[in-house]
């Protein structure tokens, strides 16, 4: 009789330390998403930036046709982007594309001294960092559920009920990145 | 951190506690010097009621009211709202509302009840001398402190422990220059008892400022490094918090809303004379451990 008791302790133990696991397991893909909506968010306001910003230096240096068809046409490519991979590549190019817009900006005193060129600076690099940070929290929440994964005995939950591991997103890092950015 | 959040969580239990034992007492010590007898432990129970909870939901407006802070929009700053907003977005909290405080001297606090309702306020000085890697080691620094819930401990002992510290000096006060004389010649008739009872109140308002500062060291200095080492994992660049804390350190400027009973919410502990680092009666009561130290530990990291 006792033995019975013994077996049925034992499963109610199992089941509940199951469910313990799933609903970390659940808690972390939200995460995940919540992570992977906030860099959305910052991207978009970057998309929202780049016309303004090329309309802007246009204005002094319309010559730089080439320049400007780049950042527009990585604008669209980024857009488009489907998996966390392409996503992250395209954004790669739109960084590199602001770059050189911005290292053309410099060239012209005038244009940096404009009240309106420096508050899309501020909005560049407040969304730019933005971005660095929504990528780190991601990734950080990434690394978590995909620890929590691969490892015993979540690694069964997580099989059962169809968790799997996220893409981390890789992208150079806008603010620290090699080009000297003026940060004050 | 999440030892340092239930820490916190009863660290505020017992200091509410504390405050309504204290209060009794201190309700019963006037009662009885006052010939207003244990009416007075009630009264102290209300007051220390009212004060609990009001210290809990208004805590956060009465710390920025006395800073004279001021909310400021993302027109205003953009450059602020642009690195609390993006540091909320690593540390993972929704953006506290942001603030700014007419004071030269460099330096900051943050003040609420949980990561859904903070504040983070920072001086003028701050903004105007520090560049952005320095600003962003400095929020990080606050948002750390809103993460493991300092701030409710904090905004409760600046609440409660200002309260008590302001309601003795007050008694002190009233009882030094108006009740000592005009009481004398009714009090003859309680004998020993009253003397004694006489003693421990006056023993009591003597202690209770002395407490208040001895449970506002023992909120701060282990927090601030732990603060330190969590904003310098936000921002993933500890030369940032450095250097920020250096210039501060630097810095020679009074701030003129300095007091004993918000300070331990500072960044760096604020100084009313200008061109000392604090003056000797405030360094009895310092909450902060040395710049130094906290550069140093920031360094080895």
């Amino acid at each position: 009789m006792s033995a019975v008791w013994v077996v049925v302790g034992i499963f109610v133990l199992l089941v509940l330390g199951g469910v313990i696991l799933f609903n970390r397991l659940v808690s972390l893909r939200n995460r995940v998403d919540n992570g992977w909506s906030q860099i959305d968010v910052q991207l978009r306001r970057r998309y929202d930036l780049i016309p303004n910003l090329v309309q802007t230096v246009k204005g002094y240096a319309a010559h730089e046709r080439e320049l400007f068809e780049n950042v527009t046409e990585a604008r669209a490519h980024a857009i488009d982007a489907a998996s966390v991979g392409d996503q992250a590549q395209a954004e790669n190019q739109v960084t590199a594309g602001l770059r050189r817009l911005m290292a053309v900006a410099e060239a012209y005193p005038e244009l940096r001294a404009s009240e309106n060129f420096l508050a899309l600076q501020e909005e560049l690099t407040g969304t730019e960092s933005k971005i660095a940070y929504a990528r780190q929290f991601y990734n950080d929440q990434v690394m978590r559920l995909n620890t929590l994964i691969g490892s015993v005995p979540s690694n069964l939950i997580a099989r059962a009920f169809g968790f799997t591991p996220r893409e981390f997103f890789d992208i150079e890092d806008p603010i620290r990145g090699p080009v000297g950015v003026d940060m004050s | 951190m999440y030892e340092q959040i239930s820490a916190n969580r009863w660290k505020s239990i017992g200091l509410i506690v504390g405050a309504f034992v204290l209060l009794a007492a201190v309700g019963y010590a006037i009662g009885v010097l006052t010939d207003f007898g244990p009416a007075g432990v009630v009264i102290g129970l209300a007051i220390a009621a009212v004060m609990s909870i009001g210290s809990y939901l208004y805590g956060d407006r009465v710390v920025l009211a006395s800073a004279r802070a001021k909310e400021v929009t993302p027109n205003e700053e953009p450059r602020l709202h642009n690195i609390v907003e993006g540091l909320a977005i690593a540390a993972g909290i929704p953006k506290p509302k942001v603030y700014v405080v007419p004071e030269q001297a460099p330096n900051a606090f943050a003040t609420g009840r949980d990561p859904d309702h903070s504040h983070v306020a920072v001086t003028r000085g701050l903004l105007d001398t520090m560049n952005r890697v320095e600003l962003e080691g400095v929020v990080a620094h606050e948002l750390s402190h809103i993460l493991d819930r300092d701030i409710l401990l904090g905004t409760i002992v600046a609440t409660l422990v200002g309260a008590v510290v302001l309601m003795s000096e007050f008694f002190m006060r009233s009882w030094w220059w108006g009740g000592i004389g005009g009481r004398r010649g009714n009090d003859r008739s309680g004998g020993p008892a009253t003397a004694i009872i006489f003693v421990l109140g006056f023993l009591l308002l003597i202690l209770a400022p002395l407490f208040g500062q001895l449970i506002r060291l023992a909120v701060s200095r282990q927090r601030e490094y732990l603060a330190d080492a969590q904003g310098a994992m936000l921002t993933r660049y500890p030369p940032g918090l450095v250097s920020a804390l250096k210039k501060i350190g630097a810095s020679s400027q009074a701030m003129r809303s300095a007091n004993n009973a918000t300070a331990h919410l500072w960044l760096q502990q604020p100084s009313r004379i200008e061109g000392e680092r604090v003056s000797s009666m405030e360094r009895l009561f310092n909450t902060h451990p040395p710049i130094a130290d906290r550069v140093r530990r920031l360094e080895e990291m």
